[in-house]
């Protein structure tokens, strides 16, 4: 908007007596239309590739055990990327805390979460009850194994690990809130309880949000790897279907479909957790009336700069 | 009962960071419905002694009272017990402080700044924290920012809004750390005006200001800090006209 106002600023001056010759960006029409004949071409020869099934590709991409699959990863995800925040949040505070052992603790979680292979990590859950065949507290115990389902060890195995990250975030988050904030707060007489909960944490979401739907994207094809303990997610199901007739193409573009379609999702609702964070697009619908007052003071402010200069 | 004569003593107070002694035992005595002044060349520690006084910092010697309770401290004899954080946080509340860069929260309309405080801490009713909300800043002339965000103001305006949100929670005494350095010239005057007619009306004020001319006008007491130590104190007429430190005298011949 800025650089319209002036740019009509600019074409006012040398008056209206003047044809004014844009100039015309021959080469990039060149490279666009080159750069769109091999997206052409190459879109051409997967549509029209004899090898490909193209009448599988849709049977499979609403077949149950595809969809039971997608959900599972979508349920995965979700329920992984929750867990990891929270556990993100309590240890990136342990890790500020000036309490010594809950700032060692919190040190050891990331650094051991952090440097293991996730692989690994996935792995050791599902094996639990090698290590203790029965847990529970006191004189309460059940079998492990019949805890530790896939679905359960991949849960753990995946918010650890998420956690971990989270926890770097979260912390980076909070360091990037201007100190003066907690300063005047505390000056307020506000409990440090209040002072996290109300001034520094809505201020650092603004700085968390962007890398956690980055983790939550990384997160949805993570998930993959729990095929290694024969969780059935998407990538798992697609799997076990190819296995059996063959369409091993077909399968993994229906598996990526759906991956790109929960990608999208995602990616949206990143955008409205942004805005919602964001002070002046809020959400209380005050917020957009800000906004319009902020134009109004933006023009008006123009006015007045420009005022002076028509006079002179 | 046993009212206290001043509403701020400090004696002997000390501070250091790590090895560096920034300060090195104040003694001051500030009696309530006054206005002092502080002045002082930079790194001189006057942000540092102000912070003290409502233990944003905590102090290595020395004792501190405001209103005739130990800042940070309770006494029970002859023993004196640190307070939990909550605890210093109460004590806090009826303190109002106005910082350099304002530090308003961003996240929070003008309205919702103003009213944070004496609906979380002071527990008042959403709608009354609201309407004493509306008031304080009409009284600093904010009237029709009330649901602006802090970023769409102005300094002067910032500044203000800043001046309210302390007035909020009824302070019996209002620290100012430069309010005025972080603005262009011209906004100077308004937040001036604003701290004037607060004085005027009996506020109990320790302003750390660069701003000569208020300090002569306004001040019943300017105090010279230099290098950790108050070098002089007095009323403006005799600081200004007549210092009897040859460091004060130097400095205000700069600053005039
Ligand atoms: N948090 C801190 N850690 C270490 N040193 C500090 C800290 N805060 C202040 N100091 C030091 O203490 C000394 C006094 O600082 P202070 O901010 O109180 O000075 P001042 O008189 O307010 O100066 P100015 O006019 O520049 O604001 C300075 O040497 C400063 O570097
Ligand atoms: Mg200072």
């Amino acid at each position: 908007m800025d650089v319209d106002t002036a740019e009509r600023a600019k074409a006012d001056a040398v008056g209206p007596q003047v044809h004014i010759i844009n100039l015309r960006h021959r080469g990039r029409s060149v490279v666009a239309i080159v750069a769109l004949l091999l997206v052409v071409a190459l879109g051409y020869s997967l549509l029209a590739n004899p090898n490909i099934n193209w009448a599988a590709i849709g049977y499979y991409f609403t077949e149950e055990s595809i969809l039971r699959g997608a959900l599972m990863t979508i349920q995965l995800t979700v329920l992984a990327m929750l867990v990891g925040l929270v556990l993100g949040l309590i240890f990136a505070i342990m890790r500020m805390s000036e309490n010594p052992v809950l700032n060692g603790i919190a040190n050891a979680y990331i650094w051991f979460f952090r440097g293991t292979p996730q692989l690994v990590q996935l792995i050791f859950w599902f094996n639990l009850a090698f290590l203790f065949p029965r847990i529970g507290i006191g004189s309460y115990t059940v079998d492990t194994n019949t805890v530790m389902t896939p679905f359960v060890a991949a849960l753990i195995g995946l918010s650890l690990n998420e956690g971990a990250y989270m926890a770097e975030i979260v912390r980076a988050g909070i360091l990037g809130v201007d100190p003066g904030q907690r300063q005047a707060a505390t000056a307020m007489g506000m409990t440090p309880t209040q002072i996290m909960l109300r001034i520094t944490l809505p201020q650092a979401m603004r700085l968390i949000i962007p890398p956690t739907g980055n983790q939550a994207i990384a997160m949805l094809k993570v998930t993959s790897l729990v095929s290694v303990i024969s969780a059935r997610e998407l990538l798992t199901s697609a799997q076990i279907i190819y296995a059996k007739n063959f369409l091993i193409i077909e399968l993994l573009i229906v598996a990526s479909f759906w991956y790109l379609i929960i990608t999208t999702v995602a990616t949206v609702g990143q955008h409205y957790l942004e805005k919602w964070f964001n002070p002046e697009s809020g959400r209380n619908g005050r917020g957009r009336s800000a906004k319009r007052s902020r134009l109004t003071q933006i023009s008006r402010g123009l006015k007045k700069s420009t005022a002076p200069t028509g006079k002179a | 009962m046993n009212v206290p004569t001043w509403m701020v003593e400090a004696q002997g107070v000390r501070k250091n960071y790590g090895d560096l002694e920034v300060l090195k035992g104040i003694d001051l005595q500030i009696p309530p419905g006054s206005v002092t002044c502080l002045l002082g060349p930079s790194g001189s520690g006057k942000s540092t002694f102000l912070r003290c006084i409502n233990h944003l910092e905590k102090i290595d010697g020395g004792r501190l009272t405001v209103d005739g309770q130990w800042m940070g401290y309770r006494l029970l004899g002859n023993k004196a017990y640190e307070l939990t954080p909550r605890q210093q946080a109460h004590q806090r509340a009826d303190i109002g402080m106005v910082f350099q860069q304002f530090n308003l929260f961003p996240h929070l309309t003008v309205l919702e700044n103003v009213a944070l405080a004496p609906r979380i801490v002071h527990k008042i009713a959403r709608e009354a924290s609201e309407i004493r909300a509306r008031e304080l800043l009409a009284r600093v002339g904010l009237h029709d920012k009330t649901g602006s965000y802090p970023r769409q103001l102005s300094g002067g305006q910032q500044q203000r809004a800043a001046i309210a949100r302390a007035l909020a929670c009824k302070p019996k005494l209002m620290l100012f750390d430069e309010p005025t350095s972080a603005l262009d010239p011209e906004l100077v005057g308004e937040v001036l005006d604003v701290m004037r007619d607060l004085a005027s009306g009996g506020m109990t004020m320790i302003v750390v200001t660069h701003e000569m001319t208020f300090a002569r006008e306004v001040a019943d007491t300017i105090v010279f800090m230099e290098d950790g130590r108050v070098v002089e104190t007095g009323p403006p007429d005799q600081i200004f006209g007549s210092a009897h430190s040859e460091r004060t005298r130097r400095f205000l011949t700069r600053v005039l």
